[in-house]
């Protein structure tokens, strides 16, 4: 972080397209550097819903920086939570470029939005646009207001980065620069620059045999005009995207090198550490705390009652958390009347019951649902029931702060950090100004770390303390005291014609968050339908799960259309095949799925397959998952999977995606379960919250087709909806049971 | 006073002979590459060679470090940083995504391997069914294991089309 860019010696501004700018500047020491915004509303393609913040807000997403040394850093804003967009974000930008990769660094965007953001953008990319910093700092609206709010470029999720930031920024920054090197020895040389051409990292002139490295022109080339449509690759002519460009964190993550938020120092500083008991009920307060034992024990250094957690700060945290054992503490009786997960699906089930066949809240209303039901040759309905689920990253929940003299320095990760820098100021009665974020690499986000509970919790610790200190969550809070993936409840009815064909479409559920469009499998072909929200109450505080609502709806409606062709008498493939007529590049993916796993041959005895095809995040998956039931209890032996993504910038990067949305996808099916009991979390550490094995994991084999080089789709949450459903009616088709409530493996026990 | 090596090197630190390697590791001698993840010996995040063997640091106190050598994910490379065989087959295979437990893998990994250099698919589930990847890796973990061990031939990192 050493490196930052400087403040531009000279600047220019221009703009680019009526929603879209570029900047240049040269820093000291002749160094081009190259700025992008993108203006919300811009409509590109499918982009236009996803960016639907205020006219006239400017999105600045990337720079590149090209060096006296001819080294070209890509400064990312996304945060590196094991999905590569570090790597692939560079990998977009160098192909435009046409840089010698072996030449290419990455950079994290910081978080000190006073420095790249405020200051220096504002200043050298937009002079006298960006008046208004707050623009940075939106609210939680939802996943995708907060994509929408890229701005920032500081949030990571929604499998949005390669198609957002890299896409509209990364190449374009890209191919400015390209232009603009051209430009500048097209004059020094004195030559026309269509005649000059580009290739790693090298401008030549073959006519006259001249050549001469980036940096030579970089000073230079900011003096050129903006280009107004910088001129992109066409797909024949990329060379690094499409290609499977090796990870460039990866060198790091196998020597004990790379550091996570739980590794960080606060150079020069003695840490100290602490450990944290938040209330174990949601909404409760601590009511007594009994700490004189613990005061006694080694190490310890302060003992904190913050009302909704306590906190041990000692010499190690090891120190801190048994201390932290020895606290006993009396709580305040909780407000909400749930207790057990049996209250909590009876409020859904009431909910669901009050709506019936027309109530709740219309999500999709399509021809007439009453009628065509009452024509069907055939009803079958269904209840659905999915449990809560932590999101376990391996890395637990943890912040560094140093608070003092009225500042304060975090060091966390977190997939929102600009959010969480906000969150904490204002936690501390501070200016955001006043603090300072570092963010480091993630041990895994999935969803959890876009939250920032954690860290306003440890802002709180360091002001009490005043000198450095370390907050680290045990396992147990991890899983018991965090926010959850919603547990929900689906009721599905279906009519089917006297061809089997599905005519009539008739679903209620009770929680909706994000994509709005989840609970709709839009693709296939259902003449009549209705499609509801019934809302009922949470017990547990909410947090994005990876895929959000795609994670239960996706079981929810797959299962369903599963049991449709069982009733309908139909295979599952062709009747969902018959269903794809106006779809054909799902039609396409799922025929692809089924050919890997040859879906027509019959499985060995006490085998069974299932299927299921979904669309989220622009992404178009289909699985086949092969259980073998022969020993009474599921094993998975195999998953095939088939996607398209519209276009994979890295396919290999895209498939070890994919491998690890289908893990964490079959871990949620088989496994996943958060319970209440007296109103608090049942489920501790990982013996009884499990996670997928080694032993346990199936083969996986992904095809990708590339079917769409302009709309491209997201990699990171993709290939998890399609996993729960597939294994559900893998069981149902190797013993005949039908399971309509996850986890799967809690009915066979 | 507990003395032993670490990574090779002599060390004695001043510690609750009851503290777990991990925290003595992390915190007095600033490896961090041992990662916490459960704390109680469920996901392997934290292991590290004691004497050679895989152990769960958050979970042996450091008076067991007595006399012994503790290799932790630093000591794997060589002198020069080489990455050793399961080091660089982890690169060929592309297996980390997060990272967070691949220290603990290739700890465990490294351990198998040399026991056992031509470890069959149940070889490979028994080895490292301690080790929790929440990421999602297992394949690759699988594969990474077989090409080290010189029975499946790498993929290769650099740019394939």
């Amino acid at each position: 972080m050493n490196d930052m860019p400087q403040q531009p010696q000279r600047s220019r501004a221009a703009k680019w397209t009526r929603r879209g700018f570029i900047g240049a500047g040269v820093l000291a020491g002749g160094a081009l550097v190259i700025g992008v915004g993108v203006r919300t509303g811009n409509p590109v393609g499918r982009l236009g819903p996803l960016v639907a913040g205020g006219e006239g807000e400017q999105l600045i997403n990337s720079w590149l920086k090209i060096g006296a040394d001819n080294i070209v850093t890509a400064i990312v804003p996304h945060c590196e939570m094991g999905q590569g967009v570090h790597s692939v974000l560079a990998q977009m930008l160098a192909d435009e470029l046409d840089a010698d990769w072996s030449l290419v660094r990455v950079m994290q965007a910081p978080a000190d939005g006073s420095y790249v953001v405020t200051d220096t953008i504002r200043t050298f990319v937009a002079p006298g646009t960006l008046d208004a910093p707050d623009w940075l700092e939106p609210t939680w609206n939802g996943l995708f207001t907060k994509i929408a709010q890229l701005a920032d470029g500081l949030i990571t999720g929604g499998s949005s980065s390669i198609r957002t930031t890299g896409q509209r920024t990364m190449r374009i920054a890209g191919a400015a620069a390209r232009q603009m090197l051209i430009g500048a020895a097209a004059r020094e040389w004195d030559v026309a620059a269509a005649e000059i051409t580009t290739a790693n990292s090298m401008l030549s002139h073959k006519p006259s045999g001249r050549s001469a490295p980036y940096s030579q022109f970089a000073a230079a080339a900011a003096e050129q005009d903006m280009p107004q449509t910088p001129q992109m690759k066409a797909p024949e002519n990329y060379r690094l995207m499409g290609k499977d460009v090796p990870r460039i964190d990866i060198p790091d993550k196998v020597n004990g090198a790379a550091s996570f938020g739980i590794d960080a120092v606060v150079p020069g500083q003695t840490l100290t550490y602490a450990a944290v008991r938040r209330v174990p009920v949601p909404g409760t307060r601590v009511a007594k705390m009994d700490a004189a034992q613990a005061k006694t024990m080694p190490g310890v250094l302060q003992i904190l009652n913050m009302g909704d957690f306590l906190a041990v700060v000692a010499d190690s945290y090891w120190q801190a958390q048994q201390a932290l054992n020895a606290v006993t503490a009396e709580y305040t009786a909780p407000e909400s009347t749930i207790r057990s997960s049996d209250d909590q699906f009876a409020r859904f089930a009431a909910a669901l019951d009050a709506a019936g066949d027309k109530g709740g809240e219309e999500v999709i209303g399509r021809g007439d649902v009453p009628t065509a039901m009452q024509a069907a040759a055939k009803t079958v309905s269904a209840d659905y029931q999915v449990p809560y689920l932590a999101h376990a990253p391996l890395e637990p929940m943890n912040a560094t702060v140093w608070a003092r003299d009225g500042r304060c320095e975090i060091w966390t990760s977190t997939q929102v950090p600009l959010m969480a820098r906000s969150a904490a100021a204002k936690a501390l009665g501070l200016s955001k100004d006043d603090v300072t974020m570092h963010h480091p690499m993630l041990g895994g986000g999935f969803g959890r770390r876009l939250e920032t509970d954690y860290v306003v919790m440890a802002a709180r610790i360091g002001q009490a303390t005043g000198y450095p200190v370390k907050m680290i969550w045990s396992r147990e809070e991890d899983t018991q005291k965090g926010l959850f993936r919603c547990a929900d409840m689906s009721r599905f009815t279906g009519g089917l014609d006297a061809q089997g064909r599905l005519t009539a479409y008739n679903n209620v559920f009770t929680q909706r968050n994000d994509p709005a469009d989840a609970c709709d499998c839009a693709f296939y072909d259902i003449p009549n339908k209705s499609i509801r929200v019934a809302e009922a109450e949470l017990h547990l505080p909410f947090a994005a799960f990876r895929s959000v609502d795609h994670s239960q709806q996706a079981f929810f409606i797959e299962s369903f259309i599963d049991e449709a062709a069982q009733a309908a008498g139909r295979d599952p493939l062709e009747f969902r095949l018959a269903m794809l007529g106006q779809s054909p590049r799902h039609k396409a993916v799922l025929e692809k799925a089924a050919a890997m796993a040859g879906w027509n041959a019959k499985p060995a005895a006490g085998h069974g397959r299932g299927i299921a095809l979904t669309e989220s995040f622009g992404t178009i998956v289909a699985e086949v998952v092969e259980v073998d039931m022969s020993s009474g209890k599921p094993r998975l032996t195999n998953v095939w999977c088939a996607a398209d993504p519209g276009f994979a910038m890295n396919p290999d990067g895209f498939r070890n995606q994919m491998e690890g949305g289908i893990v964490f996808g079959l871990t949620a099916a088989l496994y996943g379960e958060i319970s209440l009991k007296d109103g608090a979390v049942e489920q501790s550490n990982f013996h009884d919250y499990k996670l997928m094995r080694m032993d346990e994991c199936p083969a996986i084999a992904v095809e990708i087709i590339n079917g769409d080089h302009v709309r491209l789709g997201g990699a990171g949450e993709p290939g998890l909806p399609p996993a729960a459903p597939a294994l559900a009616n893998a069981i149902f088709a190797a013993t005949g049971k039908r399971i309509r409530a996850l986890p799967l493996a809690k009915h066979f026990a | 006073m507990v003395k032993f090596t670490i990574n090779g090197k002599a060390a004695s630190v001043e510690a609750d002979p009851a503290m777990p390697i991990l925290w003595v590791v992390r915190e007095k001698l600033g490896l961090t590459g041992t990662k916490f993840g459960c704390g109680v010996a469920q996901c392997g995040a934290c292991t590290v060679h004691l004497d050679g063997q895989p152990v769960r640091s958050c979970s042996t106190p450091i008076a067991e470090a007595e006399g012994k050598a503790i290799t932790t994910i630093e000591g794997v490379a060589g002198p020069d940083g080489e990455l050793s065989k399961v080091q660089q087959a982890w690169v060929s295979e592309q297996v980390p995504q997060c990272g967070y437990c691949q220290s603990g893998q290739i700890m465990a990994a490294t351990a198998l391997l040399r026991d056992n250099p031509q470890p069959s698919d149940a070889d490979i589930d028994t080895a490292m069914a301690g080790n929790i990847c929440r990421c999602g890796t297992y394949v690759r973990i699988r594969a990474a294991i077989k090409v080290a061990a010189g029975l499946e031939p790498a993929k290769g990192a650099e740019l394939r089309s």
